[in-house]
């Protein structure tokens, strides 16, 4: 099957002479939910600007569903919905016009751009402020009136950068949920996020940016397979003066009730729980350190060049 | 892509541009109508009197067409340079540059949106000369195309000042030290008879000095210049600018990086 996204020995390298982008490579399968994850000036917006056009490329060859970027921006710009890092529509418009005028821009006749304004501003729960002017909403809704506008022509590749940037957890969760649905419905997604709990929770595939270059490029599953270790916090019932010793695990006592205790991938926590028993240390509760894409996010791009 | 899909982008474009200035008529539509209304009233009414008759016009008679020109391109010009570097400043330019808009479709769009307020404001300058003066028309398709030709060639100048500019101080420039002073030294308030021959040379090397003279004679039948040739200058500046617009959106000039 034709890849929704093929980028091929991509560079960019802007006018001031920063180097945005070394030769990337990438493939998005259609029908996908892809992370690209990076730190700020990895390269992540200017991957997302070359695919919109918005940037212009210094070499190598980008293909979305099979056509070429350069010579059929036409078809390639139909199938794309781009939802920017930045809001920027018109804040004194009212929401319904922006909408409604992006539907225009891709052909679609009023009457089923109007159609599609409301379907989609309903869905993202903002029908009831659809006569307002867009400055009037909050910065979350601002954030859904981009993913509205982006899916007003139902575009077959939907690109994310940072959809869910300052916005809150709830709103940010209904995001999610909605991404999911239009997803299983069949639209590719690509999302660029700095909420590494975002990609892990959506995205079942994942590339990881850093200073231009992609550095690793897989399976959600995959990656996370490769953490070595886990961190897990423990509260126990006890006041304890000392971190226990626990033959071949990593502990240290962080207040005089709680613990963090290392695991290696081949060990398993029954143990831990099986020796501090033995010493008499109840456990009240216990919860993960960190996120786990995250240590291996900082491991992979403390790696040298 | 289907002739039907650019005209959908196209009236999209063109409605947007209107409801942006019927949005902020007080700014847009008000200010025009005072300022014109102060010319009639000092410069026609209250001046002219004292002037006597000029081209074998009442003085009032003779800058009716000029104010009316003067109306228009300054409408034209301000709508798109406004409306484009607004957009550009607010990147909200950027919901047109990653459809799949063609870019001719995009620069007329822009450019018919300057050339609706240009002329809704000539419509309400005419109405307003009809308090002071009656209303000749000694050839309407000379003065429609005069006046239509004319309101697009100053959108285009509006279109590339917005895409130059890099601040809002830049979109004040060119109107303020260029515009102005063209529009003035071009005939709206004079006949260039009047003028020694060294200035009245001069006054021929001012675009405008032709589109005012033009338009005065559709209006009244009288003109310092060759209409024909006024029409030909139209023509080219039309084909130069829009080619040269073209270019720089290709380019990209300050939208894509």
């Amino acid at each position: 099957m034709t890849p929704a996204i093929s980028i091929k020995d991509l560079y960019k390298t802007y006018d001031n002479g920063f180097e945005a982008l070394k030769g990337i490579s990438l493939d998005v399968a259609e029908g996908d939910f892809f992370a690209l994850l990076g730190a700020n000036g990895a390269g992540k917006s200017t991957t997302i600007g070359v695919l919109s056009t918005l940037v212009r490329k210094t070499s190598g060859s980008v293909q979305v569903f099979g056509q070429n970027v350069d010579t059929n921006s036409y078809e390639t710009k139909l199938n794309l919905g781009v939802v920017p890092q930045e809001v920027n529509f018109n804040h004194f418009e009212k929401v319904f016009d922006i909408v409604v005028t992006q539907g225009g821009y891709y052909g679609l006749p009023i009457k089923l751009a109007k159609e599609r304004a409301e379907k989609y501003l309903n869905q993202l729960g903002l029908w009831d402020k659809h006569n307002q002017q867009a400055r009037n909403l909050s910065g979350g809704m601002k954030r859904r009136l981009l993913i509205a506008r982006a899916l007003v022509h139902e575009p077959r590749l939907l690109l994310l950068d940072e959809p869910t940037a300052g916005v809150d957890i709830e709103l940010r969760r209904s995001t999610w949920d909605f991404l999911q649905k239009i997803n299983r419905a069949g639209t590719t997604i690509v999302l660029t996020t700095h909420y590494l709990e975002e990609a892990e929770s959506l995205c079942r595939n994942i590339a990881m940016i850093d200073r231009g270059v992609i550095v690793e490029n897989t399976s959600m599953k995959a990656l996370l397979r490769k953490l070595h270790q886990e961190h897990f916090v423990l509260d126990v019932r006890q006041e304890l003066e000392q971190a226990p010793v626990l033959n071949g695990f990593g502990c240290e006592l962080i207040d005089s009730s709680t613990l963090e205790v290392i695991l290696e991938s081949h060990q398993d926590l029954n143990d831990v729980f099986t020796e501090l028993q033995a010493m008499n240390i109840q456990v009240k509760s216990m919860r993960n350190k960190s996120n786990r894409l995250e240590q291996l996010f900082i491991s992979l791009l403390k790696k040298p060049e | 892509m289907t002739l039907n899909y650019k005209l959908t982008a196209f009236n999209t474009i063109v409605w947007k541009e209107i409801r942006r200035f019927l949005r902020i008529w007080i700014q847009t539509l008000v200010p025009p109508v005072i300022t014109i209304s102060l010319y009639f009233i000092i410069f026609g009414n209250l001046i002219g009197r004292r002037i006597g008759d000029m081209g074998g016009y009442t003085y009032m008679e003779f800058i009716v067409p000029g104010l009316i020109m003067m109306a228009v391109i300054n409408n034209s010009y301000a709508n798109v340079v406004s409306s484009f570097f607004s957009q550009k400043y607010q990147r909200s330019i950027e919901e047109l540059l990653v459809s799949p808009v063609p870019n001719y479709v995009i620069l007329s769009g822009f450019v018919i949106g300057g050339v609706a307020r240009g002329l809704a404001i000539g419509v309400i300058a005419t109405f307003m000369s009809l308090f002071f003066s009656g209303l000749h028309m000694y050839n309407l398709f000379i003065t429609l195309m005069v006046v239509l030709m004319s309101s697009i060639v100053f959108s285009l100048g509006g279109f590339i000042n917005a895409i130059y500019a890099n601040k809002f101080d830049d979109i004040a420039i060119i109107p303020t030290f260029v515009l102005t002073p063209l529009i003035y030294l071009g005939g709206v308030f004079y006949s260039v008879e009047l003028l020694p021959d060294f200035w009245r040379l001069v006054s021929k090397l001012n675009p405008i000095f032709y589109m005012v003279n033009a338009f005065r004679y559709g209006i009244l039948g009288v003109s310092d210049v060759n209409v024909w040739y006024a029409f030909t200058m139209l023509v080219i500046f039309t084909g130069a600018l829009f080619a040269f617009s073209l270019f720089l959106l290709h380019r990209g000039k300050g939208l894509r990086h």
